[in-house]
């Protein structure tokens, strides 16, 4: 199979990779790259567990072209924390806002992109921001209080 | 899983190539290509796509506008020039499937999607086709029909709507089971221009209530000449499911689509949330 070369910026890093033909951008990070942050649900655009931010923007990995991150700056759950976690993680910790925390990581990449350009959102907008991420324990409450929460500790002004 | 993935500057060259080949499909935003691709449809062998400008643009001429068949649901809801179309645009998925959704693949959804596509048919788009090395322009209804014969074959360039006769004079209602993001139960979107208090020209698109958005020309007929009020909808509510034999899936039942539809195009008739 024919494979072709790309390179991207991931989580402020270069990345140069070879990537498969039709293969989609969720199995080359987590292949090609070793970034096991975000994660396969549903492959169908359905469940958001495998959100990335490209060029700042939410979308679906698993239904976006590997070859066409050429040139992207993509951020994944893996770069949110530095030498500390990053306040939207701290909140989710402190929120009990995961359980078996397999959408956190979607969760969360839909989380930052909100507070990213609204850093004081409605729980309206809240709602609004992670409708494309199925949760199957926590009933969303939490995770909403929790963006929230990270909102009000400045995550958005972090972040921006 | 063997894919070929074929790139081409012009939409022409990758209407050609599509023709030329029984196993390519072209790839706009991803979320039904994609989607096939993960679920294992191996009728697919090449991916074919287009970086052609022409597909990113929202351009305004007079009172019509024309969305090139690559701009997203978000660019859509966020564009001066398009915000009548807002509603239906960001009521397509959660933030980022609206940020790949395109205008151009959305005319290809099938049952329980299609929400924009329903408000094009109300607003009496025409799409810009390009089949091998030629073009035309053709009523979206037109295309629809056309659909089941031809779709694989197609390229969309764009899409041309003119602007509602006034900013009330397009509505659109959705009725879904998950908030604030689920597919429809139905979707309604009408554009009821009014001449002297009464509707004159009506056109009404449903999502949901067959395997593709479709217009409603018995609800047409009985709006015509009718005040927007109790008494003058009520032929219109009579005629809500006339000819209509909506499907049955995981969202409704048959039977619950053509209970709710008169309930939820009376809302929209009557301008209630």
């Amino acid at each position: 199979m024919a494979r072709k070369p790309i390179q991207f910026r991931l989580n402020g890093k270069d990345e140069a990779v070879f990537v498969e033909e039709g293969q989609n951008l969720l199995d080359a990070l987590r292949r090609q790259v070793g970034d096991t942050s975000p994660k396969y649900g549903c492959g169908q655009g359905t469940c958001g567990a495998c959100t990335v931010l490209v060029d700042g923007e939410p979308r679906l990995s698993c239904l976006m072209l590997a070859e066409s991150a050429e040139g992207a700056s993509i951020e994944t759950t893996a770069g949110l924390a530095g030498a500390e976690l990053h306040p939207l993680q701290r909140a989710f910790l402190d929120g009990f806002a995961a359980q078996c925390g397999y959408c956190t990581s979607g969760m969360l990449m839909s989380a930052k992109a909100l507070l990213d350009r609204n850093p004081s959102p409605t729980r309206e907008q809240v709602v609004d921001a992670i409708s494309g991420n199925i949760c199957r324990c926590t009933g969303y409450e939490p995770i909403i209080d929790a963006i929230l929460d990270a909102a009000a500790r400045g995550a958005g002004r972090r972040s921006a | 899983m063997s894919l070929q993935v074929r790139t081409f500057p012009q939409l022409g060259e990758a209407a050609q190539a599509l023709a030329a080949d029984r196993g390519a499909r072209y790839l706009g935003g991803g979320t039904f290509v994609m989607r096939a691709i993960n679920e294992g449809d191996v009728s697919i062998t090449t991916i074919v796509r287009s970086t052609d400008p022409a597909l990113q643009q929202i351009r305004s001429d007079g009172d019509r506008i024309h969305i090139g068949a690559g701009v997203t649901m978000s660019q859509v809801a966020a564009s001066r020039d398009s915000d009548f179309l807002a509603a239906p645009a960001q009521s397509v998925g959660g933030p980022a499937v609206r940020n790949m959704a395109t205008v151009g693949g959305n005319l290809f959804a099938r049952s329980p999607y299609g929400d924009f596509t329903a408000a094009l048919l109300a607003l009496d788009a025409t799409v810009h086709v390009v089949e091998g090395a030629g073009r035309r322009e053709t009523p979206l209804e037109e295309f629809l029909r056309q659909g089941a014969q031809s779709e694989p074959r197609r390229v969309v360039a764009g899409v041309s709507v003119r602007r509602p006769h006034s900013r009330d004079a397009f509505r659109f209602r959705k009725l879904t089971r998950v908030k604030p993001a689920g597919a429809s139960v139905i979707a309604i979107a009408a554009h009821l221009p009014n001449a002297g208090g009464r509707v004159q020209g009506a056109r009404v698109a449903y999502v949901s209530m067959g395997p593709r958005p479709t217009r409603v020309q018995a609800v047409e007929r009985a709006l015509e000449g009718a005040t927007l009020d109790e008494s003058g909808i009520a032929g219109a509510l009579a005629a809500a499911t006339e000819g209509l034999d909506p499907p049955t899936d995981a969202i409704a039942s048959y039977w619950y689509r053509r209970e709710v539809a008169p309930a939820v195009l009376k809302r929209l008739l009557l301008g209630i949330q």
